[in-house]
């Protein structure tokens, strides 16, 4: 019993040990972030790698998540006659919720895994040691350009999903199930709130831009330097960002709305 | 700063553990300046951890290094910084960065601490590769190199800043031996040419006592022996002979510590 207890206490030390380390990692990668202002093309380049490079996988999602749930909703509504607030339903469920939360889930497994792969792989082959014994700090030119490029990239990525869910549910509910076109546009023009519902989105986005570039980067820093070691910091990137997201979008709905 | 002839590294009473398990237990040694001096011991001793030391990227549990007359463990980060602008080192794997090519690489360095015109770094970029070998392979990405022209490509972002020390990690470890007798050429030139000091950690014996003059040997965290090429061959050190002839069993024994064998095969445990 006492080897139980001892086993369980040291578990959770070493993860409270390991969650200390995480959060002087980001004090120190928050104080890197000035150095940018010297060297923006490091910024833009990341930006291009993290942003650029998951827009086609976030603009398809969107339109089909935009389809799906004007499908959904159109069967719904059609029973108590509503069917023109599906343009409002759409437009309120990607704005609010499924925007952010599903592309913060593919920012991370597509950017945020590999940002950590990246990273890791660097640390393995000693490029992160090398750029220290040439007096490069790491956390100003690898980490911090990937960190903000992050913060930037999915609150921009969210907006242009739930626009292409939008577009995706104009497609089904009014080209294909004949939805009048000026209902599905007024009703959700009068109904969705730009600075309520559209701009706390975009606060959901940059959150989860936060916290998942942070855990990506942390995580490959901290990885053991090896192909085993990098292959678990990856997994546990994608686990512990979509745990965040999922857990900060409750949190985060519950005050916001 | 400080005078000829005096060591440029001075190692004092170093102690440094990993978890549980020690592995400087009270080191002391000095590496004169301007000379090519060896590290040598069998795996695991911590010879590539003593560099990183010196590099200031591992910290002592006690003792110090003082290099070039600064105490590596108290200096700021802004002034090991500029400690490490004079000193290179050329990692086991090279180190290059993937994302650029090798003349890029050469070039970092430059880029990132000086302000020279483009015509100038391309100049010093270009001396450096030529020097190395390798002015033909500027354009390459480090991927296409072979594992010999990979640390030659190091040596020459290494040398770019002109530094007073390099330090090489394992230079000839899966080398063949044209890359082996290349390295073993670049090395004792750069050194008389250059006039700078040369630390390397090796346990490639033939190689190693070819070109150093100084040789130091370490063991379970001390230094068991120092001295030039023919005094560690005449040494009367058991230990040492062991190690330079490559004998299987000896002071350092064959078996790792374990209990009684036949009481283990009897089941008497």
């Amino acid at each position: 019993m006492s080897n139980f207890l001892q086993k369980f206490g040291a578990y959770w030390l070493g993860k409270l040990e390991r969650l200390g380390r995480a959060t002087l990692f980001l004090f120190h990668l928050v104080a890197a972030l000035a150095s940018l202002v010297k060297r923006p093309s490091l910024l833009v380049k990341q930006l291009h790698a993290s942003g650029v490079m998951t827009l086609s996988i976030v603009l398809v999602s969107g339109l089909f998540v935009g389809m799906v749930l004007s499908l959904q909703f159109y069967n719904t509504l059609i029973d108590f006659g509503q069917e023109e607030r599906v343009g409002t339903l759409v437009a309120l469920t990607l704005v609010r919720e499924l925007g952010p939360v599903v592309t913060g889930l593919l920012f991370a497994g597509r950017a945020g895994s590999a940002m950590t792969a990246e990273i890791g792989l660097m640390k393995a082959t000693e490029q992160l040691s090398g750029l220290e014994m040439m007096a490069v700090d790491p956390f100003k030119r690898v980490f911090a350009p990937r960190f903000l490029a992050g913060f930037i990239a999915l609150p921009m990525l969210a907006a242009m999903f739930s626009a292409v869910g939008v577009m995706g549910g104009h497609l089904v509910g009014v080209e294909v199930l004949g939805v009048d076109a000026n209902a599905y546009w007024s009703q959700m023009h009068s109904s969705v709130s730009f600075t309520h519902d559209v701009c706390n989105g975009l606060v959901k986005g940059l959150v989860f831009g936060f916290v998942v570039s942070w855990i990506s980067i942390f995580e490959g820093a901290d990885c053991i330097p090896t192909s085993e070691g990098v292959s678990s910091a990856t997994t546990r990137t994608v686990v512990y960002s979509s745990l965040a997201i999922l857990g900060l979008d409750f949190l985060l709905t519950a005050v916001m709305f | 700063m400080s005078e000829e002839g005096e060591a440029l590294v001075k190692i004092r009473d170093l102690h440094f553990s990993r978890g549980s398990n020690a592995i400087f237990r009270g080191l002391s040694v000095d590496i004169p300046r301007g000379k090519v001096t060896t590290i040598l011991g069998p795996s695991g001793t911590g010879k590539t951890t003593l560099l990183k030391m010196i590099g200031g990227q591992l910290k002592a549990a006690s003792g110090s290094i003082v290099v070039d007359g600064l105490n590596v463990g108290e200096l700021s980060r802004n002034k090991l910084y500029d400690l490490r602008k004079r000193m290179g080192m050329l990692f086991q794997s090279g180190a290059l960065l993937t994302d650029l090519s090798v003349f890029e690489n050469v070039a970092y360095p430059l880029r990132e601490h000086t302000d020279l015109p483009e015509s100038l770094i391309s100049h010093l970029v270009l001396m450096r590769l030529h020097a190395v070998g390798l002015r033909g392979a500027k354009d390459f990405s480090p991927a296409e190199l072979s594992g010999g022209m990979a640390r030659r490509a190091a040596l020459a972002r290494a040398l770019v800043f002109d530094p007073m020390m390099i330090m090489y990690d394992e230079p000839f470890t899966g080398q063949d031996p044209i890359s082996m007798g290349v390295l073993l050429e670049l090395i004792q030139t750069v050194n008389t040419a250059l006039g700078l000091t040369s630390l390397m950690v090796s346990h490639d014996l033939e190689e190693a006592m070819s070109i150093s003059d100084y040789l130091v040997v370490i063991s379970e965290g001390i230094v068991v022996e120092a001295g030039s090429p023919e005094q560690l061959k005449s040494s009367t050190s058991e230990w040492i002979q062991q190690f330079l002839q490559g004998k299987p069993d000896g002071p350092v024994p064959f078996q790792a510590p374990a209990p009684d064998y036949e009481a283990q095969l009897l089941g008497k445990l």
